[in-house]
């Protein structure tokens, strides 16, 4: 379920890393499915600086708003207009047409302290069978 | 029906809804025409046509004159219908609050005795009528608790306490008074979790804000340790009143330690809701916060009542000196109740919420098996199970001519039905309540399709609310004609 | 004898304790500790409804009432026409005894009430959206300094020093608050260039048009918001902040439809330009349909507020003044373009008709030469309030004693609910001090 080619944070942000020390940024499947339908979207602008663990936007539903993340640190090369435009594309595609940034890694050795695809379903796994009250 | 237009579509050029004078004086030149307006779109619309449009529109709308609505943390308690004659009276609604004093001494009476009433119930030494509503007032009494401190020269104290089970109006005053917010955990009773809170309890805590009962309806049972453990260590214990109709005329806030309160007018005492405001929400305080009340307060000397500004006061929050309309609603119901009418009203209340409790407990998921409050908390977590979510059980609630209780709130629990019924409502609604929550309890067994689709019987089906959020249509537009 | 508000007989109560399992409803209480339990409460006698109306209707009348005074007093609080419509609707109790609209299918009647609410403030204003109504004029100010610096990430706010001085105040309270800053500057003079909004009154305290352009350009120069404070009713005349450039506009909708009530309710109305809309704090409603495509209701953007946001939430307001809102709005659509722009009409002519003949007395004067809409200053010869005694003796709310800000200063309002009479005879009264 989780693209094997992936790596995720704990904050269930996903990065495809590129050729040429790129990566496009996304939302995990979890996250959206938290959420419930995305109705909005705060991501930084192309240039803006962006470090690993820090708050680089946030993500509105009808019901919640939460911040998205910066999976690695880098800058900011483009952001996707079209997710901006129909904020449900994170909840239909999130890992394909639903990307939100893509970045220009500055520490791409950051990438190894993410969690590979069979390390974020196990997470996923545990988290869902946590029971909350 | 007749509400599927707006103004705009029953507007006409030439039409008006009332009557005006003509200039009885001489005119004078206008101002240079770049001063000016050049248009002005506002609808017009005849008396008649405004007047079935708004009756159209009422008819859509629930309200406690239309039936149960027990909205937990929300006290929806009947509303006596003289509160309205009152507010009318010429000498209540027709005054301005800039007046010089000698001419509003009844209004002045009434505002002090008010103050002296909301004192005497909470147990505490004054009280400020200024806060316009219970967030306000919550704000005030954070800001009370920051002069406080800055008074004593502590410059330590920059975080409040909130527990995990507050209202959302707690964390967001909190942060409108520059404070960091601190969390306290509640144990598997409810009840602050003692050992978190020593924890998180020291010298650069300004305030624990603490809600009692608690958001859960229960009232915890440790809190004069509570106070005890927060005023050794130098800080204040605060109270969001919200929830004082578990106690009214039982207990005293002040009793229990606190050194502020806010209370909500619109809650305990019966003042209307509207539709969601006006309110009013008043802070009560012990001595040592005196000084520092919203200016103004009233005063009386020699029988002459007069306004003034506490010697250290945080200033001004409102205009004036708060919603006096709504003040004099309360006052009244005060009158009207005396001490023994006030804990009538909390042991009905407590009553009521303990009787849905026991009987509603088969069906439902009770996170806190202990007597309750004015107010019950349940979870929906077993027609969770079957596909069923708390959203869907408060919309099929409306097939039945019935408000749903509050959802999804505390958030400590999961999928969260809060229930307060209120002293004035009677066993024979409270049981008729009961059956359709145990019809629907049937239905997510038997027919969950008939709860996915609810409601059916009401004006409007289930709304789009994320297409209101993805592309927000607030307003409509009308466009130019020349001004008359 | 029974309350007529606690339907419960005692034959009720007891079959609920046996249900619940409880001998007594003391025994509901045992979470309480007993020493703090039976607290006794010194208040006095209850009374019955006849007796209440007697005894409100008794401080009530201590009250020199303005259906018995003429009123000449404005500065944040107006004595204007109010038709029955609107005390009418809102004396509905499908509106007045309703709450927030949490569930929308079922409050349609509020919600849709609102949406108007909403549209008739932005034609009113000139301004793209507007929330759903704050407290008062003053927290509405407030809230939109506040606004600014999240919005322009700037901890100074700009005040002018010819706003209202209860509005500095507030404004001064909420934003040192946050451990923002507060400045107040003359608007011909410079203002700081790190400051995030300038906050401006049109007409001023004093009555006056402000050169409001000139102070919209002094903003935006330094990237600042220019919020403006505005008086609802002169709105039908004069150009509107939409117009003219501010960012944002609030005012008090008391004004409109609303008694003054000795201060409260009031109603805070809040509008700006669309792009800040996720940071305008309220609430909003907006229009959608249902699932059969019905058109309806709802309150939407909830992210902003308190109960999703917590403490990143702009503001903490959950309680508004939503009947005075519905107040405003049948007020609004009674009256219509036409009927409002009479009413500021009327209050003008009769404003300057009584600061002309003023004018003319012997050891009176207008302190200011500029445009004024419904209120103005006046230098009197002797202190005020020996003034405001002689009027009251006659039956006569005279002006605001402003001496501590203008020498003999007194601040003096005419509305459309004052006739000529009233104006002569306060004219002839002023001229014999």
């Amino acid at each position: 379920m989780n693209p094997k080619e992936y790596k995720y944070t704990v904050e269930h942000e996903w990065i495809c890393p590129e050729s040429k020390n790129k990566g496009k940024v996304g939302l995990a499947d979890y996250a959206q499915s938290q959420l419930g339908d995305i109705v909005f979207l705060d991501l930084p602008a192309p240039g803006t600086q962006v470090k690993q663990g820090k708050k680089m936007g946030e993500v509105e539903s009808v019901k919640a708003v939460s911040d998205i993340f910066a999976p690695v640190s880098g800058q900011v090369l483009e952001l996707n207009q079209t997710v901006i435009d129909e904020p449900g594309l994170v909840n239909k595609d999130p890992y394909g047409a639903g990307w939100l940034v893509r970045l220009e890694l500055s520490k791409p050795s950051e990438l190894d302290a993410l969690m590979d695809s069979e390390k974020y379903d196990k997470f996923v796994a545990e988290l869902s069978e946590e029971e909350p009250e | 029906m007749s509400h599927h237009y707006l103004l705009p579509d029953i507007s006409q050029p030439g039409k008006i809804g009332c009557s005006l004078p003509a200039l009885d004086v001489p005119t004078t030149e206008l101002p240079p025409g770049e001063l000016l307006r050049q248009e002005l779109e506002l609808p017009e619309v005849s008396e008649v046509e405004l007047i079935r449009y708004f009756t159209a529109l009422s008819k859509l709308n629930y309200g406690v004159d239309t039936g149960f609505y027990p909205l937990g943390s929300c006290t929806m308690k009947y509303n006596p219908k003289w509160h309205e004659d009152i507010a009318r009276l010429a000498g209540c609604a027709s005054i301005h609050p800039l007046q010089p004093e000698e001419s509003v001494q009844g209004a002045l009476q009434l505002m002090f005795e008010l103050q002296e009433y909301l004192a005497e119930i909470t147990g505490m030494d004054l009280a400020s009528l200024v806060p316009m509503a219970g967030a306000h007032g919550e704000f005030t009494g954070l800001l009370l608790a920051k002069a406080y401190h800055q008074d004593r020269g502590d410059k330590a104290r920059k975080r409040i306490l909130l527990t995990d089970s507050s209202h959302g109006t707690n964390p967001a005053s909190v942060a409108m008074c520059g404070f960091e917010i601190g969390v306290v955990a509640s144990d598997s009773e409810g009840n602050v979790d003692m050992k978190n809170l020593e924890s998180v309890m020291n010298e650069q805590v300004a305030a624990l804000t603490l809600t009692m009962p608690t958001t859960l309806g229960l009232f915890d049972p440790r809190i004069l340790e509570i106070s005890q453990l927060v005023h050794e260590k130098g800080g204040l214990l605060g109270a969001d009143g919200a929830n004082l109709n578990a106690f009214l005329g039982q207990v005293k806030f002040g009793e229990l330690g606190y050194d502020y309160v806010q209370l909500n007018l619109h809650k305990t005492f019966s003042t209307p809701h509207g539709g969601g405001g006006p309110g009013s929400g008043p802070v009560c305080v012990k001595e040592n916060l005196a000084d520092f009340l919203p200016s103004p307060l009233v005063t009386k000397h020699n029988g002459t009542c007069k306004f003034l500004s506490p010697a250290k006061s945080i200033g001004r929050i409102a205009n004036f000196h708060g919603n006096f309309g709504v003040m004099c609603k309360a006052y009244a119901y005060i009158r009207s109740l005396g001490a023994a009418g006030l804990k009538e009203v909390s042991e009905n209340a407590v009553l009521n919420a303990n009787y849905l409790k026991e009987k509603l407990k088969p069906y439902y998921h009770l996170p806190y098996d202990r007597t309750c409050m004015h107010e019950v908390v349940f979870s929906g977590r077993r027609q969770k199970a079957k596909g069923v979510h708390t959203v869907d059980i408060a919309k099929r609630l409306l097939d039945y001519g019935l408000h749903p209780p509050t959802v999804y709130f505390p958030l400590i629990v999961d999928e969260a039905l809060m229930i307060e019924p209120t002293e004035t409502e009677s066993k024979q609604t409270l049981d008729s309540f009961i059956e359709a929550m145990k019809e629907i309890a049937r239905d997510v067994e038997e027919n969950p399709g008939i709860l996915h689709t609810a409601p059916h019987n009401t004006p409007v089906k289930r709304l789009d609310d994320v297409r209101a959020a993805r592309n927000p249509d607030l307003r409509w537009e009308m466009r130019s004609q020349g001004v008359g | 004898m029974p309350s007529p508000y606690v339907p419960n007989t005692d034959a009720d109560r007891s079959t609920m304790l046996r249900e619940i399992g409880v001998g007594s409803i003391e025994e509901l209480f045992q979470d309480i500790p007993e020493k703090v339990r039976h607290a006794q409460f010194k208040l006095p006698r209850p009374l019955s409804e006849l007796e209440l109306k007697r005894e409100l209707s008794q401080l009530a009348s201590r009250n020199a009432s303005l259906d018995k005074y003429a009123c000449f007093l404005g500065a944040g609080s107006y004595r204007h026409f109010i038709p029955s419509t609107v005390e009418h609707v809102i004396g509905r109790s499908e509106f007045y005894t309703a709450y927030t609209p949490y569930q929308a299918e079922v409050s349609q009647g509020t919600l849709q009430a609102m949406y108007e609410y909403q549209s008739v403030v932005c034609q009113l204003t000139g301004m793209e959206v507007s929330n759903a109504g704050m407290y008062d004029g003053s927290t509405a100010a407030a809230e939109a300094a506040i606004m600014a610096c999240i919005v322009k990430k700037r901890g100074k706010v700009t005040v002018s020093t010819t706003v209202n001085p209860t509005y500095r105040d507030v404004i001064r309270t909420y934003i040192q608050a946050r451990n923002f800053s507060i400045e107040t500057a003359e608007l011909n003079g410079s203002i700081s260039s790190d400051s995030a909004c300038l906050v401006v009154q049109q007409p001023n305290f004093f009555g006056h048009l402000e050169e409001i352009e000139a102070c919209v350009q002094k903003a935006h120069d330094i990237g600042a918001l220019l919020i403006a404070i505005v008086d609802p009713i002169s709105l039908a005349m004069f150009t509107p902040p939409g117009r003219y450039g501010a960012d944002i506009a609030v005012a008090d909708g008391q004004a409109l439809g609303n008694p003054m009530s000795f201060g409260g309710p009031g109603l805070g109305i809040f509008a700006c330009r669309r792009e800040y809309l996720r940071q305008m704090p309220g609430r909003i409603v907006g229009r959608t349909v249902d699932v059969d495509g019905k058109p309806g209701y709802v309150m939407t953007l909830v992210t902003r507020e308190q109960y999703i946001r917590r403490e990143r939430a702009t503001s903490n307001i959950c309680t508004n003044e939503a009947l005075m809102a519905l107040a405003a709005t049948v007020y609004l659509a009674a009256l219509g373009r036409r009927g409002l722009r009479h009413v500021a009409e009327l209050c003008y002519h009769k404003a300057h008709y009584a600061a002309e003949r003023i004018a003319k007395l012997k050891g009176y004067s207008l302190v200011f030469s500029k445009p004024f809409f419904k209120e103005f200053a006046i230098r009197c010869p002797v202190a005020p309030s020996r003034i405001s005694q002689a009027l009251f003796k006659d039956g006569i709310i005279g002006g605001l004693d402003i001496s501590h800000i203008i020498d003999n200063g007194m601040l003096l309002c005419v509305t459309e609910m004052n006739t000529r009479q009233e104006i002569d005879k306060l004219v002839e009264i002023l001229g014999a001090c």
